[in-house]
């Protein structure tokens, strides 16, 4: 038994929890340059130092800035061996709220998941637009990119996902989050990331949709 | 229990690396391999690590600066990937016939064309008669032990080979993953720096890699050939006084499932994880995987006695031979391992995510699938060439 310090991701364990293997998935979608892998990446980071095993892998394409970006979370209580893409995610977080009708985003989140987008529209609207009719899935949209571009005037809206990501998920506590960013980023860029992770959290809106 | 960073699986070998205090490193960019030298460079810069790195314009001029430096008696690493291995491909004979202990880490990818920076054994498996002694990983601690497994290794007087470790591009490269990483007195406490090889000295001059004539070249590969079987002795001691040191137990193969399972998967690298998830998910008691770690020496014994009461072998090939008599090259070494040792074995090769194609768990329940069916038939009615996993017609 790996020990684990912190609390939260058992919560969201025994909503999902089967009896062979507990895992917490997620899947990233953005555009390259708006920092999904990266994404992926800290919310891995934050696990393994809460005590979790972790995986963050990017769908690996040759890297272009505005192509299409999936990257990937695994999170579990003891080791993972499963390497392959996440095909039935826990949680879908979308980067470029253009990208949340596509199919290939919305595929497979499990039922009673969680769909986070950044967008200017409250999560209602979200539903509608891309019509949940029989999905169970807790909707919650925060607009990451006024936030991004208010505190570093740039669209990098990666950090401000993962606050709105763990603020509606309850996955991870968000000192641990903190603390991945200020071992990744420096000085003045780490603290600013920080201040947008902790708004994110704060104003992201959540509604259940069954 | 120690603590553990997350890392992609090229920053683990970059540790490994360090923990070596290795003394020249000479390599050339190519994905997915860069950020193993890139996090090197930057140890260097830092004065982490004090190390040569070598900047050169090619990686036939990567691996010949290694055999130069390790002629000295420095402690050699250079990494490399696809393209950039079939360039090294005259050196590595050279530095395993000149007997250097070189470590060379292999970050798996196709081979062109069509250009392909994704995964998968091409490379590796196209380097596996060049006379080096080579492992592969599953997972990113794993690849990180190897570095330090493999200059133990190599540097042992009964071995005297270059050593190349692998791990697969982008499913382990790029994926972030817990490490225990080793420190450099852990590290040099495992794998003292000795010279036990002969180098060059200016006050005792001799010269390296000179003619050998037919009075003498057989001789010279008879020895290589000795040196490179016997390093399987030598592996098996460090791989038990790893686990003595740090706790974490490897060997040339690993076996995962019921020990008699009448179905078993024989795979190598990160695939043979998602072989264990399928396993586990499906309780399925029927299946086994027999993992091989070290390709070369071919670890026959350890093939037989996991393969010796299967029913049926599917061996998963990630690299492909047209017009061989075998289409996988892991199915052959297997085939002619079983056959020298008068088994008769249903063996069915499945040729699998080849550039990068994922190999999910659909995929291996479809192998299993077929196995069960072909099982149930005789040996005389089974495929005759490669099964193709995954790939449209």
């Amino acid at each position: 038994m790996v020990f684990v310090e912190d609390v939260y991701l058992f919560y969201v364990f025994k909503i999902y929890s089967c009896k062979v293997n507990v895992v917490f998935e997620i899947r990233w979608h953005g555009r390259g340059g708006m920092g999904a892998v990266t994404a992926a990446d800290i919310t891995a980071s934050a696990a393994i130092k809460a005590g979790y095993y972790a995986l963050a892998f990017p769908e690996f394409g040759a890297e272009r800035r505005g192509a299409p970006v999936t990257a990937y979370t695994r999170i579990d209580e003891r080791v993972i061996y499963d390497r392959s893409p996440i095909e039935e995610p826990d949680a879908v977080v979308v980067l470029d709220p253009t990208m949340i009708t596509s199919p290939r985003v919305l595929a497979g989140i499990k039922d009673g998941g969680y769909l986070i987008v950044n967008t200017a529209k409250d999560p209602k609207q979200v539903v509608e637009e891309v019509g949940l009719k029989g999905r169970k899935l807790t909707v919650a949209t925060v607009d990451a990119t006024d936030l991004a571009m208010k505190v570093f005037n740039l669209p990098i809206v990666n950090t401000a996902m993962v606050g709105a990501l763990i603020s509606t998920t309850k996955l991870l506590p968000l000192d641990r989050v903190l603390e991945v960013v200020n071992e990744k980023f420096s000085g003045r860029i780490a603290s600013l990331n920080a201040q947008l992770i902790k708004q994110a959290y704060e104003l992201v809106k959540v509604v259940k949709h069954e | 229990m120690k603590h553990k960073v997350p890392l992609s699986g090229n920053s683990a070998v970059a540790y490994a690396v360090k923990a070596m205090d290795v003394d020249v490193v000479s390599a050339y960019p190519i994905t997915p391999q860069t950020t193993i030298v890139e996090k090197i460079a930057e140890f260097v810069a830092n004065g982490e690590l004090d190390a040569k790195v070598i900047h050169v314009e090619s990686e036939h001029s990567a691996l010949s600066a290694a055999v130069g430096a390790s002629a000295t008696g420095a402690r050699i690493f250079t990494a490399s990937s696809s393209q950039g291995i079939a360039l090294m491909y005259e050196i590595m004979f050279i530095a395993s016939s000149m007997r250097l202990p070189i470590v060379m880490t292999i970050a798996t990818r196709a081979l062109s064309a069509p250009i392909n920076i994704w995964n998968d054994h091409s490379d590796f498996m196209a380097v596996s008669d060049t006379g080096w002694v080579m492992m592969m990983a599953e997972n990113n601690q794993e690849a990180h032990d190897d570095v330090v497994l493999a200059y133990r290794i190599a540097e042992d007087p009964r071995v005297l080979l270059p050593v190349a470790t692998a791990l697969d591009g982008f499913f382990m490269t790029h994926t972030i993953e817990p490490i225990e990483v080793i420190s450099r007195e852990e590290g040099l406490e495992f794998a003292p720096k000795k010279k036990t090889w002969y180098t060059l000295d200016p006050d005792n001059p001799v010269t390296m890699g000179a003619l050998g004539d037919p009075n003498w070249y057989f001789e010279f590969k008879k020895q290589q050939y000795e040196a490179l079987k016997n390093s399987r002795t030598v592996f098996d001691e460090a791989v038990k006084e790893f686990e003595k040191k740090f706790g974490r137990s490897y060997g040339p193969v690993e076996y995962f499932g019921n020990e008699d399972a009448e179905v078993v998967l024989v795979a190598m690298g990160h695939v043979s994880g998602n072989i264990k998830a399928f396993i586990e998910k499906t309780s399925a008691g029927n299946v086994g995987l027999l993992r091989v770690k070290l390709y070369r020496p071919f670890p026959e014994d350890l093939i037989v006695k996991h393969l010796e009461n299967a029913e049926i072998v599917g061996v998963i090939d990630r690299a492909l031979v047209p017009g061989s008599p075998y289409g996988g090259p892991l199915y052959s070494d297997v085939i002619v391992t079983l056959s020298k040792n008068n088994l008769s074995k249903k063996v069915v090769d499945f040729i699998a995510g080849l550039g990068g194609r994922p190999v999910t768990l659909g995929h291996i329940k479809n192998i299993v699938e077929k196995l069960e069916e072909l099982k149930l038939k005789p040996q005389k009615d089974l495929p005759k060439e490669p099964l193709f996993v995954g790939v449209r017609e």
